[in-house]
Order: C-alpha cells, then structure tokens, then sequence
C-alpha cells in the first residue's frame, strides 16, 4: 500500500461528482479578525467528559491549589483523554452542570476558582525526532489531546494505530467547510508553522511517508502561508480543496484527496490513510516541543446578534458568556445558541455553558438566520436530499421509512452509513427536519440493538449454566461409576486371591 | 422538556411556494401564446380548470380535515390546473375543464394521499380519461384565430363557444399530427402530407392547431430551460426524454422516410416539449436517483415515438408518461446509487477494492 496521487481518471470522476451543498459562508467579518486572547474569568468549568471513551478520573479534591498544565483528571481505560487545569487556582469541586450535548443531559464536572496569577507548572519540550513513535504517541495521550475538528477522539489512539498496519498518507483536514467559522483558517495563516510542524510529527508517529494538508480554495491566505511553512519539508504537501459541503467530512476529504473510500465496516487506516485537525497537529506540536497540555482552543464567536464577531484563544472552561461579552455583547436575544458550527453544531440553551475542547464555534443566531423544520411536511420527492448526500444515500426513503415507524427498513438502505452531515436537510424545499428523524432511529436502533445483545448473553449464560450443571451431574455420575466399577475390582481381586494361594 | 433543536441549523432550500411560483413563470410565455392565438375562449377555459382544482383542493381537504390555507398556498392545486388547461383543446367547453381539473385533484391526487403521494401526473392522468370519457370534445381542435383577426371570436362569442353552444362547425381543424396519419392512411406520404402542414419555425411558435399551450413548442422549451438554470429541475429527464423521441425517429425516419416523420416534426409538435420539461419532471411521479431519471426520460420519449407510430392514438405524451409514472416505484428501487464504502450489493467494500 503505497501513497499514491489519485489517477487521471479519478480526478475526472471526482470532478462530475455532485454531492454536497454550497450554504452562504457567513465567515465574515470574524474571519479578518487575528486571533485574541481573553482574560481569565473568575471560575473555569471542565466537565469530565470532553472527549469519546470513557470520562476522565479527577485525581484532585475540592481545595487543593492547582497550576496550570497540572494533571486534575486522568484518562480512564484506552480510549479516553486525561485534563490539564487550564489555570493556577483552587479547585472548588465536582458538580453536575449543563454542557454542550444534544441530550441536554447535565454532566459532572470539576469547578476551578482561578487565582488570576496564571502560575504554570513545569513544562519540559523534546525533539520529536529524538522521540520513538511511541514515546510520542504517549506524550500525546499525556497531553489530553483530542481530535479538535469536533470528533474528540483522543488523539493517541488513533496514533498507535500506526503500529499495527503501514499508514504512509497523513491527510490533515483543513476545510472547515462549515459556515461561520474561521477558527482554523486564523490558525493556519497566524501559525503555519505549528501545523507543519505537527504533521511532521504526526508523520513520524505513524511511521508514515507525506502529509497532504487539505484546505478549502476559499481561504487563499491561509494555503499560502501553509505553502510557505511547508516550504523545506517535501514530505508535506497543501493542496486545495473544493469549497462545499461537506468536504471537510474525514471520509470525502479522503476520497476527493487520495481517491479512495474508506470501506463503510472500516477504517481510514485500513486504507493506508489518517486524518486530523490542523487544529489538532498544532496542539501536538505545542504538547511534543514545549510539554504543553491542551488547556485552550480557539473559538469563533459569530452570528448576527454578535455585535462585533470575532476569534478568540479562549481557556477551556470559560462559560461562554464571557466570549460573547468580550465580543460587545449582544445585540438582540439570539433566537439560537449553537456551539460549533450551523450545519452540525449542537443547540444550547444558557450563556453559562463551558467552552470544552469539541468547541470550534459560538454562534448567536438571529431569527433570519435559522432554519425552521417543518415535522407535518409532506415531500415533495423533489430529490434534492439524493443529489446532495455525500455518501450516496436515499435520505426521502430512509425518512418515509422511519415515519412509517419501519426501522429495519431505514437501516436496510444504509442509515448506519449516514455521518449526520445535515446536508440533506439543508436542501429540502419542504424543510422536512431530516436529521433528527435519524438520529431518533441510530439511537433506537442501537437500543435495540443492545438490547438484543443483552438478551443473547443472558441466554448464553442460560445454556452455560445448564451445560454445565449437566456436565457436572455427568461427571458426578460417571466418578460414581468409577468408583462402583473400583469397588468391584477390589472385590473381586479379594475373592481370587484365596484361589492363589490355594493353587 | 427543553425545546430540542436538531441540526442543521442552517436552510438553503427554495421553499416549495416558489418552486410552483417558479414554474408557474416559466409557462407564462407559452400560456400567453395560446392565449394570443386562440382567444378568449382559451382563457375561460384555463380560468375555469384552475378554479375547478382550488376549488376540488378546498373541497378535498376539508373532508379530510386538514388545514385548508397552507395546502392551498403551496400553489400545487394552481399548477396542476393550468398544465391541464395548457394541454386541452383551446376552445373544449367549460366542463370538460371543470372536471378534469377536479378529477384531477380528487381521483389523481387526494385519494392518494395529497401532496407527495400520487403515483400518477394528476394533469396527465386527467387528460387521458378526458380523452378515453370524451373523444369528440377532446379531439376538436381549432385553426389559430389571433386576437382581432376576422375568425377570432368577441367576448360574447368566446362566451357562448366556451360556457354555450361550442364551436361553431366551420372552424374547426386538425392538428399536425391528426393530419399527416389520415393523410398517410389514405396514402400519401409523409413528406409531402408535412410539407402541406408543418412549417418549423411558425408552428414551434403557435401556428398551429393544438392544444392551448402546447403549440408554443419553444416557448415551452426556453421556460424549461428556464427551470433547469434556475435549478428548479433537473436536466436528465427532459434530455433523455428529447433524445427518447429524436433517437428512434431519426433511424426510422433514415430507414423509410415516407412512413415515419423526422425527429424534428416529433420534438416540435404535439406535447412533446410539455411533457419533456414541466409534465415528465414533476417530482411526486418521477424518479429521484440520477439514473432511474435518465431510464424515466428515456423510457417516456420512446414510448412517446412507438405510440405516435404504431398506436391506436397520434399522440403518446401523456400515456406513455403515465406508463412511465406507473414504473417509478420499480425504477426508483432498482437504482439505488451505491452506498460510500460499499458494493453495489450493499456489502462493505474491502481496502483492497477501494
Ligand atoms: S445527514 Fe446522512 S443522509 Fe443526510 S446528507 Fe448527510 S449523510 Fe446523507
Ligand atoms: S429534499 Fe425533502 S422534499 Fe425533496 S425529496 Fe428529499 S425529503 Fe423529499
């Protein structure tokens, strides 16, 4: 398996591909904005969960003085990610808070009274390239770092990934295709260099050959200071991408680069492929050369209520209303709250909710700008959700199906392989909420599918426990036996004896 | 419960009220042309077809109990009347409007289920039982009388063809099509039966006998290319729904030029341009993979092409787009697109196939 660039013929298929939507960009005027730093606000809030796997372990107690970068929660089992206090203070306890999730369900969380001193820990960098592929792999997870694209996976996993199977193609996802934010595009074009750098790294923890860094051809600034950075490494390549939607989706960033589609029951490794944020590969590169934890991110504040949009470098933790505040305030009362981006953010309901490491954006959304679903529409089988699903599917029939409460026929046409783009209902003219429809049925689905496995195991424990209380009767039985069939043997060995001693 | 909000949080669609206010547009030309060629009879009869749908609409829903307003306001009811009134004879009376319009609306598409569910184009469908119910009505066409000539009727005689007496004997015609197969019945070729009837330009723009819109072939054409730079429809079905028709014609008409018409006669008469662009693309009775839209278009312009040839009928738009609709469900599932990451089986891809 080697890194190869797509054929001719593949960049003719990929070029008549129609999939995708255009949504008006909106990143102005927070994309002309240099990245800034905010003050510390008076408490920091780190739910324990900001990242796929298992929540972290708190490894301090209320009161306790904390420095920043210091270790307060570790990672619990192989997929999960430690956190670093973002800032000198004292810890104030665990609390159940609101956080950024489409369940709305409250969430534990460590409370953090910052001290305003911002005192640091000691910090120890390294030469990556004196570092072995697992000593960087392990910095990273030691960091907290997760995927800060929004996937929040952590990190480090996906690096040991390279020791099991050759993965010569790092493809660094640059496309922030969502609208409004421009977070990643300050990144790139303010510290190219910590992106390049990180995909070095990266490159080497997996052993890998070259690094394509993929940003959309709307961020012109952005690809040239990339270009420039890149300039000495001819392992580390930019090349643009189409400006739509979804390409900033792992699997079509993939396929549109490299030309190859990660199988649906697997992995990009599996195809010699791995993908991160840049924002991710500067965080590596901050955690390996200068021992930095991921204490902070940075965030686009925008949406039409925002009175001057702007990006901000914000300590994870910082509830959200003081990013707003920082950003002029509001104009009006938003008619949505959206943490990421419009097309797969999550709605919240409070300024007090934290800025975790998954936040790329804060959009205060006016009443223009926002969709209103209609659940009683009829479709008009207009087809449009079917030009514009990335990944080939029938999104009106999954939708009739799963209206029609038939949800192993919506998994039948592929609703597994659905990534929740919202593409599809982006287009439909009947603004059918298409999203949620299947969101309901994976997670119904996936309940009966849990269930289905509990039953199985308690059945399997059923029949286990019967065989073996018949195997055991059995063998009860049969030492029985023996022991008779012994009995006998020694009875009748006794009664031939005299008959020796006779003869 | 909190309110949940569910991404996307974004929408870039038109909503449905423009799509039809869109396609409502794009017929306004050829509509005006027939208005223009055939008079006031041909507007009374397009108002009435329209007010018979509103009013079936109104009707239906409120046996169904459903909200009356919304339904109304999307415009489909309006649309649905006026392709029905565009593809009738200009001056067919007032009831034969009144009843497709409203067969239309309740056979065709409520008791399907409304908006959405139709199998069949409720326009063409009620064209052809039109047809079936009323041959002589439905076949009685009209040489073009432009407003002001001395064959155009006044207001009053418009009235008394339209809600009264009908047309007046000495003025009927015969469409193109009608005229080259009794022509070529009594055996007269086919080229010189044209020559006598069909001038491409004048009949492509309404000097013609036909239906009300239909004789406007390139208007219709220019307002369907309209809809498909507007993005409003798509280009497969009314291109592979053209090439159905030319395709064979023009084999045909290579092979035995005195039996069959050029492709040119095909496109530019009849319904064929109606049919191709605002008939056929409707998006209820179509299919929506990419494919199965190329096999539909195909499969409409050829049936359109063997039943003007062969058929009992010399015209075939609507039928075979009825055929076509009926075929929809089969096309639409044997058509899926392939799955990303998986086989057209279905199966997940393996990392050496991809
Ligand atoms: S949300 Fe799912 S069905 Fe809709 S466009 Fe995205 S992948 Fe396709
Ligand atoms: S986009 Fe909406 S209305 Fe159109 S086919 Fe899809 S679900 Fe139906």
């Amino acid at each position: 398996m080697n890194a190869r660039d797509p054929s001719l013929f593949v960049r003719l298929r990929r070029r008549l591909q129609r999939w995708g939507a255009h949504p008006e960009a909106r990143k102005y005027p927070a994309a002309d904005t240099a990245i800034t730093a905010i003050p510390l606000p008076p408490t920091l809030t780190l739910p324990l969960a900001q990242h796929i796997g298992a929540p972290a372990q708190p490894v301090v107690r209320a009161g306790d003085r904390v420095l920043r970068g210091q270790l307060i929660a570790q990672g619990a089992g192989k997929v999960s990610a430690p956190l670093h206090a973002p800032t000198s203070g004292t810890v104030v306890g665990i609390v159940d808070v609101p956080v950024p999730h489409p369940s709305k369900l409250p969430a534990p969380a460590l409370i953090i009274a910052c001290d305003g001193l911002d005192e640091a820990c000691p910090a120890e960098g390294a030469d990556p390239f004196t570092l072995s592929p697992g000593e960087i792999a392990q910095r990273v997870a030691d960091a907290g770092i997760v995927g800060l694209g929004g996937a929040t996976f952590p990190s480090a996993v996906k690096l040991s990934l390279g020791r099991d199977q050759p993965i010569p193609t790092l493809i660094l996802n640059g496309g922030e295709c969502e609208p409004y934010l421009s977070c990643d595009d300050r990144l790139m074009q303010e510290r190219a260099g910590q992106v390049v750098d990180g995909a070095r790294i990266i490159l080497r923890a997996i052993g890998g050959e070259r690094a394509l860094i993929g940003v959309e051809s709307n961020k012109p600034a952005a690809i040239a200071a990339l270009r420039e950075a890149a300039g000495g490494h001819a392992d580390v390549r930019v090349v643009p991408v189409p400006s739509r939607y979804p390409m900033g989706s792992e699997k079509q960033l993939i396929a549109w680069l490299t030309g190859r589609e990660v199988p649906s029951e697997g992995r990009s490794a599996d195809i010699g492929v791995m993908v991160h944020n840049v924002a991710t590969a500067a965080a590596i590169h901050r955690a390996i050369r200068h021992g930095e934890p991921l204490t902070s991110r940075i965030v686009t504040v925008a949406g039409g209520t925002v009175r001057t949009p702007r990006n901000l470098e914000v300590r994870i933790g910082t509830p959200i209303s003081a990013l707003v505040a920082f950003c002029g305030g509001l104009t009006a009362t938003p008619t949505r709250l959206v943490m990421g981006g419009p097309m797969m953010g999550v709605a919240v309901d409070s300024l007090e909710i934290p800025v975790i490491k998954a936040s790329g954006g804060v959009l205060a959304l006016g009443p223009d700008e926002v969709a209103a679903p209609d659940a009683s529409a009829a479709c008009i089988r207009c087809g449009a959700c079917v030009g514009a699903c990335p990944i080939g599917l029938l999104p009106l029939e999954i939708a009739a199906r799963i209206r029609g409460d038939d949800l192993p026929g919506s998994a039948a046409l592929g609703l597994k392989d659905c990534i929740g783009c919202g593409t599809c209902a982006f287009v439909c003219p009947s603004r059918i909420p298409l999203v949620q429809y299947f969101n309901h049925a994976k997670g119904e689905l996936a309940a009966r599918e849990r269930d289905r496995l509990r039953q199985e195991s308690i059945r399997e424990l059923v029949q286990a426990r019967a065989a073996r209380m018949e195997r055991e009767a059995r063998e009860k039985a049969e030492a029985a036996a023996r022991r008779k069939a012994e009995r006998e043997k020694a009875k009748a060995a006794a009664a031939r004896k005299p008959e020796e001693v006779s003869a | 419960m909190k309110a949940v909000f569910a991404s996307p949080h974004a929408h870039g669609a038109r909503p449905v009220g423009q799509v039809m206010l869109l396609v409502m547009a794009a017929l306004v030309p050829a509509t005006f042309n027939g208005f223009w060629h055939f008079g006031w009879p041909a507007i009374f009869l397009w108002l009435t077809t329209i007010l018979a749908c509103l009013l079936a609409e109104s009707l239906a829903l409120q046996v169904a109990g459903r909200a009356i307003r919304p339904a109304l306001a999307d415009g489909s009811a309006v649309l649905t009347g006026w392709l029905l009134a565009i593809s009738l004879p200009p001056w067919a009376p007032w009831w034969i409007g009144a009843l497709g319009g409203a067969f239309a609306i309740i056979v065709c598409k409520q008791a399907f289920g409304g908006l959405g569910q139709n199998l069949f184009n409720p326009a063409m469908a009620a064209r052809v039982v039109l047809l079936i119910s009323f041959p002589l009505e439905m076949t009685r066409w009209v040489a073009p009388a432009v407003f002001g000539s001395v064959h155009a009727p006044d207001f009053l005689a418009a009235l008394d063809i339209t809600f009264g007496a009908g047309i007046p004997d000495a003025l009927s015609s015969a469409t193109i099509l009608d005229y080259v197969r009794s022509e070529v019945s009594r055996g007269v070729g086919v080229g010189q039966a044209l020559d006598a009837s069909f001038k491409p330009l004048a009949s492509s723009l309404g000097s013609r006998a036909g239906s009300l819109g239909e004789t406007g072939a390139l208007l219709l054409a220019g307002g369907g290319i309209f809809l498909i730079a507007t993005r409003v429809i798509g280009a497969r079905i009314p291109i592979g729904f053209l090439l159905g028709v030319a395709v064979p014609a023009a084999l045909a008409h290579a092979l035995a030029p005195q039996a069959y018409l050029p492709p040119l006669a095909h496109l530019l008469t009849g319904g064929v341009t109606l049919g191709a662009f605002f008939i056929a693309t409707d998006y209820v009775t179509s299919p929506s993979t990419p494919l199965g839209q190329w096999l539909f278009g195909l499969g409409c312009g050829l049936l359109t092409w063997i039943i003007r040839s062969w058929g009992a009928y010399p015209e075939g738009v609507a039928f075979a787009i009825l055929l076509m609709n009926a075929a929809t469900p089969l096309i639409d599932h044997y058509t899926r697109p392939r799955i990303f990451g998986r086989r057209r089986d279905g199966r997940s891809l393996s990392p050496q196939e991809s």
